[in-house]
């Protein structure tokens, strides 16, 4: 060693070692989805004959449409619900001591790594018929016949809010965590107060988190097949069931190729304008 | 300090936030809390709160050889998906962290994709490929297709904790005439271990939670626990249901404990 004068660098491992991973994807990631890809570009079952007939029939079927644009709307409204109520608890994270710090990092950890199916049965007991909820405003008189709340909009939105929320608290806590306390102090005693001081110094500072925060979200709410099947019920078709269906009980590979594919391409726009938000942003908060 | 108006707006900010926060909070635990409390009831159905208490859902569930069967099953294939993933993981990732190439950054992207692209597509195109070369569905083609989604949790560990490695230390520990393989033992390895642990820890958690992928590749020979618990709860709501998630939700809290202990699992996922 150290003889050869372009003495190899010490800190830097080879690339050699990523090429077993490298392969694996390529075999077991990558070939699947281009054979996706292609099957999803012929007409017919038995993939003889090429065309885009897969997609014409996505495209101009009003039902396929309307699924997809449920979808893309609950990912919205699920975004929007763990916006604001994660904010706040990465906000109260900086402001409390560390023993409090590491309760709430625990209790914000604990769903992300709790069963997906474990966390929807809990909301199905809350929104049960005899659930927790029309228990209490029954017993308060408040209600005299149960709600509906399982199997609506508003149980999926708020089941996959809680589900999802980590993936949003998270890198908020990172994100506020960078920013100079200092500033907070300098925006008040220029007589800033503490909303304004929010809105035009805290938000937009953040605002990588934020995008990053959504992102994660948006992209997991989406594609939550189990919280959406057992909260929605029968009633509400998403993209993940409505994917599944094709495949599984019609087996009807190519058209749920192309549901594939075009739900693929849908999260991977969605991701690209945050992503392409989040490069902004970072050019204005990291000043 | 000017005026008392700021105070009052100030104190009225902090309280909204502060409540706010503790409503989230809240939100987050209380589903938890409640399928623990319902656990416990001596009725059948799923009824808060439960009219008495008693342990009888627990010992059906002792005797649900059906649940036992799929929990086996995502047991074995989480470990070995895990172990899977460190080893391809680990490798990989020591190749493409401290390399700023063009390829190294394709790799990291393409390595980190599972984690965006939709997953239920990712199972579909698998089962058309075992189905196309002839493999049958089974507990292996269950591993291969858990690795891919669980390996880029171990890659960006063990990236994380790569990347604050001082070079220096290697560079020291060569110059003393350690051998790189010695070095990566002694110095490398010990350095990074909490953020692979974490990493796998993670893996380990997502492949026994896994839905979209063991949806598509496995079958009645190969019964994964969630996927059995998906369609126990579609048919009936079974009270039995509930005593297995409280028996999940314990265990969690437990692993979560103890990898907060030993790696410090918080601070890595926030920073």
């Amino acid at each position: 060693m150290g003889t050869a004068p372009a003495s190899r660098d010490v800190t830097s491992y080879g690339m050699g070692l990523a090429a077993p991973l490298a392969l694996f994807f390529l075999v077991f990631f990558v070939a699947p989805l281009l054979q996706l890809l292609w099957l999803s570009l012929h007409n017919d079952t038995a993939a003889l004959h090429w065309g885009l007939g897969q997609y014409l029939h996505f495209l101009t079927d009003p039902f396929s449409l309307s699924v997809l644009g449920s979808t893309l709307l609950l990912g919205a409204e699920v975004t929007a619900v763990c916006l604001v109520l994660g904010f706040p608890i990465a906000w109260l994270y900086q402001r409390v001591g560390p023993r409090l710090q590491t309760i709430i990092i625990l209790i914000v950890l604990l769903p992300l790594l709790t069963s997906v199916v474990v966390r929807t049965f809990a909301w199905i007991v809350i929104l049960g018929r005899q659930g927790i909820i029309n228990a209490t405003l029954q017993s308060l008189g408040i209600i005299d016949t149960p709600l509906k709340l399982l199997y609506t909009q508003f149980g999926v939105v708020i089941a996959l809010a809680q589900v999802q929320m980590p993936l949003m608290t998270l890198p908020l806590i990172t994100a506020l965590g960078r920013i100079d306390p200092n500033l907070d102090d300098a925006s008040c005693s220029l007589g800033a107060g503490s909303w304004r001081t929010f809105f035009r110094i805290v938000l937009p500072l953040s605002l990588p988190g934020v995008i990053a925060g959504c992102t994660l979200t948006y992209a997991a709410a989406i594609t939550a097949f189990i919280t959406q099947s057992l909260i929605g019920g029968g009633q509400m078709l998403f993209m993940p069931m409505y994917l599944y269906q094709q495949a599984s009980t019609l087996q009807n590979w190519p058209f749920a190729s192309a549901i594939s594919i075009i739900f693929l391409l849908a999260v991977l726009a969605v991701v690209s304008v945050f992503t392409t938000l989040g490069r902004m942003s970072r050019g204005y908060g990291g000043a | 300090m000017s005026g008392r108006k700021r105070t009052l707006e100030a104190i009225g900010f902090e309280f909204v936030m502060t409540v706010i926060a503790i409503i989230a909070l809240i939100i987050i635990i209380a589903p938890s809390l409640v399928v623990l409390i319902v656990s416990f009831t001596s009725g059948f159905s799923l009824r808060f709160p439960p009219p008495g208490y008693s342990l009888r859902w627990y010992a059906e569930l002792w005797n649900a050889w059906q649940l036992h069967f799929a929990a086996k099953n995502s047991l074995i294939v989480a470990l070995w998906a895990t172990g899977l993933s460190i080893v391809l993981g680990v490798a990989a990732s020591l190749a493409i962290s401290r390399s700023r190439t063009l390829s190294a950054r394709l790799l990291d992207s393409l390595f980190m994709s599972p984690l965006v692209l939709p997953a239920l597509a990712f199972g579909l195109a698998a089962l058309m490929l075992f189905s196309l070369v002839g493999m049958p569905v089974s507990l292996l083609t269950l591993v291969i297709g858990h690795t891919v989604v669980c390996v880029p949790y171990v890659v960006r560990n063990t990236v994380a904790a790569l990347a604050q490695l001082e070079p220096t230390l290697l560079e020291s520990s060569a110059v003393l005439g350690a051998s790189r393989l010695y070095t990566f033992r002694r110095i490398v390895l010990p350095l990074i271990r909490p953020g692979i642990i974490a990493g796998a820890f993670i893996a380990f958690m997502s492949s026994f939670d896994n839905v979209p992928v063991s949806l598509f590749l496995r079958d009645a020979a190969t019964d994964m626990l969630p996927i059995r618990m998906w369609q126990d709860l579609e048919g009936k709501l079974d009270v039995t249901i509930a005593a297995l998630s409280s028996v999940l939700i314990i265990a969690t809290v437990v692993a979560v404990a103890v990898m907060e202990r030993v790696t410090g699992l918080s601070r890595r996922l926030t920073n």
